[in-house]
């Protein structure tokens, strides 16, 4: 227990340079992209005159150095406060807080799925290193991997959206449908069936192969040769032996993966019209709303933080040997 | 439904509609449509500030307009191209100083309060003058909005104002919202804004932030018997994919502003219970123009802007790039505005070898790599279709020995480069023809625009002769004599090219067929909706 605290401790004080180094970062790239706010929000009503771009710049705090805004923004996160969206005219910490769920729903569901279906069927394939089944396997992750997102989203909702009509093609839930409780949640449940599985599958070939890619390994050595010697079952060996080494990357590529997610999200979200984290990056981005932005990156990166800070707990629980020899604080 | 035919339009707007109401059985109203029933629409932008009285334009009209009611709207049928709203009548005065509207009676605001002549002045005062993009324009010379009665505004212009111009612009500059509302807050941040209260058929209910917007009956709007519906759902659906397979799956009933790309028209108006419709957006055509920096010196000689037009297929623009869906252009004023439009300007047909020829005559004669002297380009991002001609263009101007290099950009890195550093060459541009050229349109060519203005003249040219037909126009208070100066600007814009005109389009609305009353006014997507019907 102990041991988790200071790693918990030792992670918290590590993210406070990494999420500085974040915010410069997105406010820098962000401000080297030509256009601001006021350009994108004039062409958005298309038009206006030079003293309405300069009252909005004024009002946006456009008129102040780089320096002065990288400062305000960067003084008042640190009070916690996320600021103000201008192409929204929102709190960032509404707009974020209203968005946040559906992605958390639609990632968490993905990453759940494809890393057990990945693992499970990983284990399948690295059971028997070059069987039929491996190599059948390994062939259909393959192609999945290849697969764009957005191709696969798109094609899965033509099939079984406009041509079966066994499921809606886009949207969170049944627009104004009034529905509470169970039917709410069912009816959220239906209509991320699509999205996820398009997440899903993709990552879920990357979960397999790098399981499949484990097993291969382990079965390579010394300790599954004792094993078999010692006349172990091969269920046993594979799953208490050979499968549980090769877990252990499985678990840092989810750490990775939970990342990447989060950018592959922005394509499913706006081909399945999910109000999400990723969608509304995308608005930000266009719409040059760096405090919106920046909000979106830093709640990210608190995230990713978060999320591989769990992973090396489990790792910790999985392998004894890491954070054994961490160096007292 | 083939393809738009601009003379058909030309036709209704000319006020042929009995006629047309034969020709084209879509606009025979269906008076007995019945009523009730929920119309999901598709809708790909969510304004920040919903209110049309502070943003006039196209992406707030679409839901606003349901709500808030201008003074008058468009129509195909009636006299001066206006159908009344808020208004009844409109009168102006003969020096151009004062405009008078009666407004109609009875009318009543979403939340009970009665609508009054002091509605229109504050609207008028407050809103319109001094924060609205177009109406900062438009009523730049208004003084004073007299209310005599409840029933009566009379605009007060400090100088003379052409009744023409503020006839034209009513359905874009005239949203009428609450004085009660607004009055003593501060109007930019005022939460009317987004939750709009209006008096039009539709009361805004809902907004739920990237899904959609939903709009329920006004049972006390003033029109007997309207609205048909129920309710409008504006379905927020971002990806260019989603409008087309909503529609296919009947998740939705209509998509306008072509959510259903060009490209995919073809195939969506082979499923059974989907009607593709072009006409409804007469009023608000969008001109495929090509913006010139004439601080260049090779294209500051007209020889070589003469050379550029004559090198642009303009039939191939319209085939290939809008799929048919558009109209070659001939000047800065659209045939759909059949009240200034001039044919009778200088015209350049697609001829490379003249091209070739008037370059080698302006002294730029190709050089050992068959090349003149090159460009930077730069394509508007904002529609498939501008993009789509910086590429043709790029080639087209390869022919004739010029090398165009393509600058893709965003929108807002595209917006800052060519209206505030302008750095460009060539622009590839879709501003909007509003109704009258002196809303949007003279602006393009008209001199000593500051820079950081966009959908302007910022190519450095200027016309000693066009400024001052423009600046004539402004005050020409009569009429006929108005519109002969705008015929004198078109000609003259032709003739010297400070940009090249190439196509014209309008957008495409598709919808399924138990949809009834689509596309029956020339900005029916931005109108009200209030005859809109659902057959079940």
């Amino acid at each position: 227990m102990n041991r988790v605290l200071r790693l918990i401790r030792r992670r918290a004080i590590s993210s406070i340079p990494v999420l500085l180094i974040v915010v410069v970062l997105t406010f820098l790239l962000l401000e080297s992209a030509s256009g601001d706010a006021v350009d994108a929000y004039l062409l958005s009503i298309g038009g206006g005159d030079a003293t309405v771009a300069q009252a909005l710049r004024q009002a946006y705090g456009l008129d102040q150095s780089m320096f002065a805004r990288l400062w305000l923004y960067a003084s008042s996160l640190a009070r916690l406060d996320l600021g103000w969206s201008v192409a929204f005219g929102r709190p960032v910490f509404d707009l974020i807080l209203e968005r946040l769920p559906n992605t958390l729903l639609l990632m968490g569901s993905a990453t759940v799925l494809s890393f057990g279906l990945g693992s499970t069927l990983g284990i399948v394939a690295g059971a028997k290193p070059e069987s039929l089944g491996d190599r059948a396997l390994s062939t259909v992750s393959l192609v999945l991997y290849a697969i764009p997102s957005f191709w696969l989203g798109l094609v899965l909702s033509i099939i079984f959206a406009v041509q079966l009509r066994w499921l809606p093609t886009s949207g969170i839930e049944t627009i104004a449908s009034d529905k509470t409780g169970l039917a709410r949640v069912t009816d959220i449940a239906w209509h991320l069936v699509l999205p996820v599985s398009a997440l899903t599958l993709i990552y879920m070939a990357l979960f397999l192969r790098v399981m499949r890619a484990g097993m291969a390994e382990a079965w390579t050595m010394d300790f599954v040769l004792f094993a078999r010697s010692k006349g172990l079952s091969r269920t046993r060996i594979v799953l208490r032996h050979v499968a549980r080494n090769a877990l252990l990357p499985l678990v840092t590529m989810l750490g990775l993966q939970s990342a990447a997610m989060l950018g592959g999200s922005v394509v499913i979200e706006s081909i399945f019209a999910i109000p999400g984290f990723g969608r509304l990056a995308q608005e930000a981005v266009s719409g040059r709303d760096a405090p919106l932005l920046m909000g979106i990156i830093v709640v990210s990166a608190v995230l990713v933080i978060g999320v591989n800070l769990v992973i090396d707990i489990i790792y910790a629980a999985l392998d004894p040997r890491i954070g054994a020899s961490e160096p007292r604080a | 439904m083939s393809i738009a035919s601009l003379s058909r339009r030309t036709l209704f707007q000319a006020g042929a509609a009995l006629l047309a109401s034969t020709a084209l059985p879509r606009f025979a109203r269906a008076q007995n449509a019945p009523s009730g029933g929920r119309l999901i629409v598709a809708a790909d932008s969510e304004p920040k500030n919903l209110n049309p009285a502070i943003v006039a334009s196209n992406g707030v009209f679409f839901i606003a307009s349901k709500v808030v009611e201008p003074l008058a709207e468009a129509s195909f049928e009636s006299k001066d191209g206006l159908s009344p709203r808020l208004a009844t009548s409109w009168e102006g005065s003969a020096d151009g100083r004062s405009v008078t509207f009666k407004l109609r009676e009875g009318v009543k605001w979403h939340d009970g309060k009665p609508f009054t002549s002091a509605d229109v002045a504050f609207s008028a005062l407050n809103i319109w003058k001094p924060l609205q993009n177009l109406g900062r324009l438009v009523f730049a010379n208004l003084e004073t909005v007299d209310t005599p009665d409840e029933a009566t505004a009379i605009f007060r212009f400090s100088k003379p104002t052409p009744v023409q111009l503020i006839r034209n612009a009513l359905p874009v500059v005239s949203s009428v919202v609450p004085k009660h509302v607004y009055e003593g807050t501060d109007i930019a941040t005022n939460p009317a804004n987004t939750k709009l209260i209006g008096t039009g058929p539709f009361k805004f209910a809902e907004y739920k932030p990237g899904e959609y917007y939903r709009l329920t009956k006004n049972e006390n709007y003033w029109s007997e018997g309207e609205p048909k519906l129920d309710e409008v759902i504006f379905r927020v659906l971002p990806d260019r994919a989603g409008a087309g397979a909503a529609l296919e799956a009947e998740e939705i009933q209509l998509a306008a502003f072509s959510a259903v790309p060009l490209t995919d028209l073809d195939r969506i108006s082979k499923v059974p219970g989907i009607k593709i419709i072009s006409e409804g957006y007469e009023a608000l055509t969008y001109q495929l123009v090509v913006e010139i920096n004439h601080r260049r010196k090779e294209l500051s000689d007209i020889k070589v802007r003469q050379a550029i037009a004559h090198a642009i297929n303009r039939k191939f623009v319209v085939d290939t790039i809008f799929l048919g869906y558009a109209a070659a252009s001939t000047g800065p004023v659209p045939k759909n505005a059949p009240e200034f439009y001039d044919a009778d300007v200088p015209t350049y047909d697609f001829d490379v070898a003249k091209a070739n020829a008037l370059l080698d005559e302006a002294g730029y004669s190709k050089g050992a790599n068959g090349t003149r002297f090159s460009l930077k380009l730069r394509p508007a991002p904002y529609f498939n279709e501008t993009r789509q001609f910086g590429d043709y263009l790029r080639q087209a101007l390869a022919a004739i020995g010029i090398d165009a290099q393509l600058f893709n950009a965003d929108s807002a890195a595209h917006q800052k480069a060519v209206y505030t550093d302008h750095d460009f060459d060539l622009a590839v541009a879709p501003p909007v023809f509003r109704g009258d050229p002196a809303i949007s349109t003279t602006i393009l060519v008209q001199s000593g625009i500051p820079a950081g203005v966009p959908f302007s003249n910022q190519g450095g040219y200027g016309s000693k002769e066009l400024d001052g037909i423009i600046a004539k126009a402004a005050e020409t208070v009569d009429t006929p004599a108005r519109t002969e100066l705008y015929k004198q600007f078109q000609r003259i814009v032709a003739a010297d090219l400070p940009l090249i005109n190439v196509a014209e389009w309008g957008f495409i609305t598709v919808a399924r067929d138990t949809v009834l009353n689509v596309s029956n006014n020339p900005r029916w997507a931005v109108s009200n909706w209030a005859d809109t019907a659902l057959h079940s």
